[in-house]
């Protein structure tokens, strides 16, 4: 993962602006001309008032308004237009902004989406879920307060400071000379006040991320504190975490508060000194040095000030944006993290087509038929096999690493033909989900080579691969919907009929007929509502309407009660008919009924037989099966 | 000034407004500065002070309380919810306070210096809060609805997340795109459309200032011209271009305030709720402190967890427990087994009856008195991110190295403690995840015995342990606590097969009380219960 560098900032800001170019191909371009037009437009007015001012100035004294009336009311008009302008160009962009946010956020929402989709479960399991969580909340909301309006602000500004600095110049440099001072000033002030925000701003969003991790802590375990009367101390380490919290954001708080009043002031100071050097340069009657070459006088004066009050205005909103800035910098930074995480690869090239038997040939074809091969087409000489889906799953010598360097599973070979259940025995750390966790290719095997219906599972696209093996967790994920939804996840296009089989197959249509709404119930928050039994139930029968030739499947521990067990336990034996299937047994039962019975210790097979072969042998199995032995 | 500058060219009087205007600008600084700071650790503190107050409230919640909020819901309101108010508490104290202050100054001081020219005021300032009055009522709704939806958008992403291995077992990725694709749309169309209405804000805005500059600047050239500068000279002219700016920019930012406050709202109901939310258990007036003995009564006690449940979880219990004794109890899932011995520490308070702990009821102890003497090994345990060593004293912090050992190897935790390389002083991830279940049960059983309570109740705490080290604790509890009255809850029937009564627990009654023998030849459930779990072992012995 190239996570963790520094990318240069000027970067990200860059592609990101490409990738809202490309979501947004007319209307970006469309939105600038119209941010730039705005606030051109709203920066000229000050000319025409320069303009009347000095009519009016000229002829104040002769109380004759017919003269100057045409005049006046000309200027007034063009002024108007400009506004109107102005307000065209406003909501144009205002509108079309709102557009341009919510989409480019909607677009990054999928785009990390869809990426996610394709990681290796690899991801998921070495990466915290609240992590990626926070991807798409805090760092989307980073996104949205950056695009939305520190973007167009800092166009809108620059725009209005360049122009009028222009200005500024067309009328009069020595004044002019006085306000780039000021912004020195104020420049100066910003880099260390608004860095510091800055630097507090991600102080405090870490400290509020330990604040929220303790609070998590011990309210999981609030009723564990209950019982041993310790609230009090948790009360007491509370308080230490949240003044830390409180001394970062004050500090991120206080300056940023501060820089406002700091730079309006010194726009203040500067506005006095550009009075005052006005007022030296008219009484002095100072040579005016301008692109204008117009002469000093009041009507120059009077706009200037106003010009550099815009001028700080402006230089003041920019400040305001930093902190945004760098947070947006930073929450941009992370999703294309997520959006640039390298995808799952596949090189398969075997794949899984309906057949058709003809005089004992297999013949492809499109509609279903219920029989599947495996289509091989070998490079070599061009030709292509097919192979009936069978469900026999070999291992040779397979060795596994999560990190290279520490091996956890140790020469494992075994098979299973079609219909033969294995058992997987051992303690936890053993290595039994590993082993389960290759057959999918969830993870790559270091070394070694499994084969599925003889053909080594490389080379089999890892769609096919994992529709031909099916697999029922222990921790059972359902997914926000109705029941039958859920069950219907197996298999997209199974009808309502198909379903409710599936659901009787398993033993599960007894109590989804006695919920409220039946098939229809919505099931949320992962199936709060359902018992633990009644869940595993549903996603056995989410397994069974998929119907594939191998199950994995992974009995759970914990302890439901007698009754419910029997019951999940008749559905998992319904499930197992006539397939190949790995189980990880925590239930005598399963165990006795399986073909083979697998026993791993640290990544190694150290017995492996039946039942009863394994009983007589009096070793490690012996020892679990009599109890003397922990094992979860 | 702008007057002194058209008029007098006199450069002394420049200076003078020039040295008052920068004397201004200080104190405004200063004020300013001084303002910003307090009012961010005003804020701050605030947020501070309702995290406080809601994680001390949580503190003090009974089992009860505890039950009705999610854990996930508690957190929000203490980070999301917190920094929603503290901003607009913030925003609140800045600008409530200033907004209008200078909006009623810039309205006074446009009429002062400006004349007749204000009224038109009184025109466009209400044009513009009708304006935003109606955007406001536009989008507050919109954004209500759409934050639910966004919400529920987040909510999927978990699923799938959590999910990840179903979806790819499944081969369901495209499907999920798909579905991920529909939702985040639907969340689209609903923000663009509120934000559309909220962008209206400041077109609206710009064009109450462009009415006023137009009438501004053309019938105020005429006032002056044809006055003569008598009604209005051109130093009130560009006064009332500045007023107006001010008096719509404290509009603007008062409306801005009212937006965060409505939104802010919602927030501040839910962090109340929590902080006003009442512990359903109280200390008595005068408790007693001591906790003469072990023995447990009840005596009538039915029970329901909430107010509103029409069944009852327990029904009509009558038992007494002598001090010392050893209690297994059995039964399904739903038997309320839990609830039972939930009674005794008074985490809960039964419904009807009493319960009696030393021949006390336990509603007259002080709850930490009682809860000293009376150790719970709770069903769903937890351990703390810390030393084991650190874990071990929550159940008697002025514990010494020796005692902590001593109580590790009753509970059989000595062993694999010793075991690992730092030993006692082993951090303990979060949750006990570098644990194995049996070593986590182990260890909470130690914490519990460092108490040194007068009963000991383990609920279900043995599950993951094997059965000959389930034994062992046993045994070590029954000859180094015989003076302490042990409640075993199991599910195997060999953990309370030595007890010396056995309880049969089934649909909130007790089904029957007997030894091992007894019940096995009496009772039908206890019966059921033992072969479920032996027959497989007894048929292959064979």
């Amino acid at each position: 993962m190239k996570t963790n560098q520094v990318k240069n900032k000027k970067g990200i800001i860059l592609r990101l602006f490409k990738d809202i170019l490309e979501f947004y191909p007319v209307m970006l371009p469309v939105v600038i001309v119209c941010i730039l037009f705005n606030a051109v437009i709203s920066s000229i007015p000050a000319v025409f008032m320069q303009n009347i001012i000095a009519i009016v100035e000229k002829s104040w004294q002769s109380g004759d308004w017919n003269a100057v009336k045409e005049n006046i009311l000309y200027l007034v008009f063009i002024l108007g237009i400009f506004y109107i302008l102005s307000l065209v160009s406003g909501i144009i962009y205002n509108q079309m902004m709102a557009f341009i946010t919510q989409g480019t956020l909607k677009k990054f929402r999928v785009k990390m989406f869809n990426n996610m989709q394709t990681l290796p479960i690899k991801y998921v399991d070495t990466n915290n879920h609240g992590d990626i969580m926070s991807y798409y909340t805090n760092d989307i909301d980073t996104l949205r307060q950056m695009i939305s309006q520190s973007f167009p602000q800092l166009l809108v500004s620059s725009v209005v400071v360049i122009t009028v600095f222009g200005i500024m110049i067309y009328f009069c440099i020595w004044l002019t000379l006085v306000v780039i001072l000021g912004v020195i000033a104020m420049l100066f002030v910003t880099k260390r006040v608004g860095g510091g925000s800055a630097k507090y701003f991600i102080r405090q969003q870490k400290a509020l991320g330990h604040m929220e991790g303790f609070a998590e802590e011990m309210m999981n375990g609030q009723k564990v504190i209950k019982v041993f009367c310790h609230e009090e101390e948790s009360k007491k380490d509370f308080d230490k975490i949240n003044e830390s919290l409180f001394n970062d954001s004050r500090e991120a708080n206080r300056y940023a508060n501060i820089l406002g009043p700091i730079l309006n002031n010194i726009g203040n100071v500067l506005y006095v000194f550009v009075a005052i050097t006005g007022g030296i340069l008219l009484i002095t009657n100072a040579p005016n040095f301008s692109l204008s070459g117009l002469a000093m006088g009041i009507s120059i004066v009077v706009p200037f000030l106003n010009m550099t009050k815009q001028f700080v205005g402006n230089i003041n909103q920019v400040s305001h944006q930093i902190n945004a800035v760098v947070m947006g910098i930073a929450g941009a930074q992370r999703i294309y993290d997520l959006i640039d995480e390298e995808p799952e690869q596949d090189n398969g090239y075997v794949t899984l087509v309906n057949v058709r038997e003809e005089n004992g040939q297999l013949i492809e074809c499109k509609e279903r038929t219920g029989i599947w091969a495996w289509k091989h087409p070998h490079s070599s000489d061009g030709s292509v096999t097919y192979t009936k889906l069978a469900g026999d799953v070999r291992l040779f010598n397979v060795d596994f690493e999560y990190e290279p360097g520490k091996t956890v599973l140790h020469d494992v070979s075994l098979y299973a033909k079609p219909g033969q259940k294995v058992a997987f025995v051992g303690a936890t750390g053993a290595g039994k989900t590993t082993i389960t966790n290759l057959l999918n290719r969830f993870y790559d095997i270091a070394d070694g080579k499994i084969r599925y219906d003889g053909i080594n599972i490389n080379k089999i696209k890892k769609a096919d691969l994992r529709r031909a093996i099916g697999m029922v967790l222990q921790d059972t994920n359902l997914f926000t919907g109705t029941v039958m939804d859920n069950i219907r996840y197996g298999k997209l296009d199974a009808t309502d009929d198909e379903c409710i089989a599936a659901a009787k197959l398993v033993g599960a249509d007894d109590f989804i007929s006695r919920l409220p709404d039946g098939y229809y119930t919505m099931i949320t928050e992962n199936g709060a509502n359902l018992s633990q039994g009644q869940r595993q139930l549903i996603s056995i029968a989410r397994a069974a309407v998929a119907d594939p030739p191998v199950m994995i499947l992974d009995e759970a521990t914990s302890s439901i009660d007698t009754r419910t067990e029997a019951i999940v336990q008749r559905g998992m034996d319904a499930l197992m008919e006539d397939r190949t299937v790995f189980v990880i047994a925590h239930r005598l039962s399963t165990v006795k009924n399986s073909d083979v019975i697998i026993v791993l210790d640290h990544g190694r097979i150290i017995e492996r037989g039946n039942h009863e072969e394994l009983l007589a042998k009096k070793g490690q199995y012996y020892q679990l099966y009599t109890g003397a032995f922990e094992l979860e | 000034m702008v007057n002194e500058i058209k008029g007098g060219c006199d450069l002394n009087t420049i200076i003078k407004y020039g040295i008052i205007l920068i004397i201004l600008a200080f104190l405004s600084l200063t004020f300013g500065g001084v303002a910003g700071s307090t009012s961010a650790t005003a804020a701050c503190g605030f947020a501070k002070n309702l995290r406080k107050d809601m994680f001390y409230s949580i503190q003090n919640y009974s089992f009860e309380n505890i039950d009705k909020f999610l854990t996930s819901s508690l957190i929000t309101r203490m980070t999301t919810d917190v920094t929603n108010v503290q901003n607009a508490y913030m925003m609140l104290i800045r600008v409530a306070v200033r907004a209008p202050l200078m909006l009623v100054f810039a309205f006074v001081m446009a009429f002062v210096m400006g004349g007749r020219m204000a009224w038109i005021f009184l025109v466009v300032v209400p044009i513009l809060a009708i304006g935003l009055g109606i955007i406001i009522y536009k989008t507050f709704p919109l954004f209500k609805k759409v934050f639910t939806k966004y919400d529920a958008l987040n909510k999927s992403i978990q699923e799938n997340i959590k999910g990840m291995r179903v979806v790819k077992s499944f081969v369901r990725e495209d499907y999920e795109k798909k579905k991920f694709e529909a939702a985040a749309q639907d969340v689209y169309a609903d923000f663009t459309r509120a934000e559309r209405i909220l962008a209206l804000t400041g077109p609206l805005m710009q064009f109450c200032m462009y009415v006023v500059m137009i009438f501004v600047l053309s019938f105020g050239s005429y006032t002056i011209i044809t006055s003569r500068g008598l009604d209005f000279d051109i130093g009130q002219f560009s006064a009332i271009l500045t007023y107006n700016f001010m008096i719509l920019v404290s509009l603007m930012m008062l409306s801005m305030v009212f937006v965060m406050i409505t939104l802010a709202a919602e927030s501040a109901k839910r962090i109340v709720e929590v902080i006003n939310e009442k512990s359903t258990l109280t200390n008595p007036e005068n408790p007693v402190y001591t906790v003469k003995d072990g023995s447990i009564s009840f005596e009538n006690v039915s029970f329901k967890y909430s107010k509103k449940a029409e069944r009852m979880v327990l029904a009509n219990i009558n038992l007494q427990i002598r001090s010392g004794e050893t209690i297994g109890i059995i039964g399904g899932t739903g038997s309320s087994k839990s609830s039972l011995i939930q009674l005794i520490p008074r985490l809960y308070d039964a419904t009807e009856g009493t319960v009696k702990v030393g021949g006390v009821d336990v509603r007259n102890y002080d709850l930490e008195a009682l809860r000293n003497q009376v150790a719970v090994v709770l069903q769903k345990n937890v351990l703390f991110s810390g030393t084991i060593k650190e874990n071990l004293r929550w159940g008697n912090k002025d514990a010494s190295d020796e005692e902590l050992v001593e109580a590790c190897r009753l509970a059989c935790a000595d062993e694999f403690i010793n075991q690992f390389p730092n030993g006692y002083d082993t951090y303990v991830e979060q949750g006990g995840a570098n644990l194995s279940g049996g070593q986590k049960q182990r260890l909470c059983i130690a914490r519990a015995l460092l108490k040194k309570p007068k009963i000991l109740i383990l609920d279900d705490s043995t599950s993951a342990v094997d059965t000959r080290t389930d034994a062992k604790i046993r045994k070590a509890l029954r000859e180094y606590m015989p003076e302490t009255t042990k409640i075993i809850i199991a599910q195997r029937t060999a953990s309370v097969e030595d007890a010396d009564r056995i309880i049969v627990m089934d649909r909130g009654s007790i089904n029957g009380i007997g030894i091992h023998k007894q019940l096995l030849a009496e009772n039908a459930i206890y019966r059921e219960i033992y072969y479920s779990q032996n027959k497989a072992g007894d048929q292959s012995e064979n």
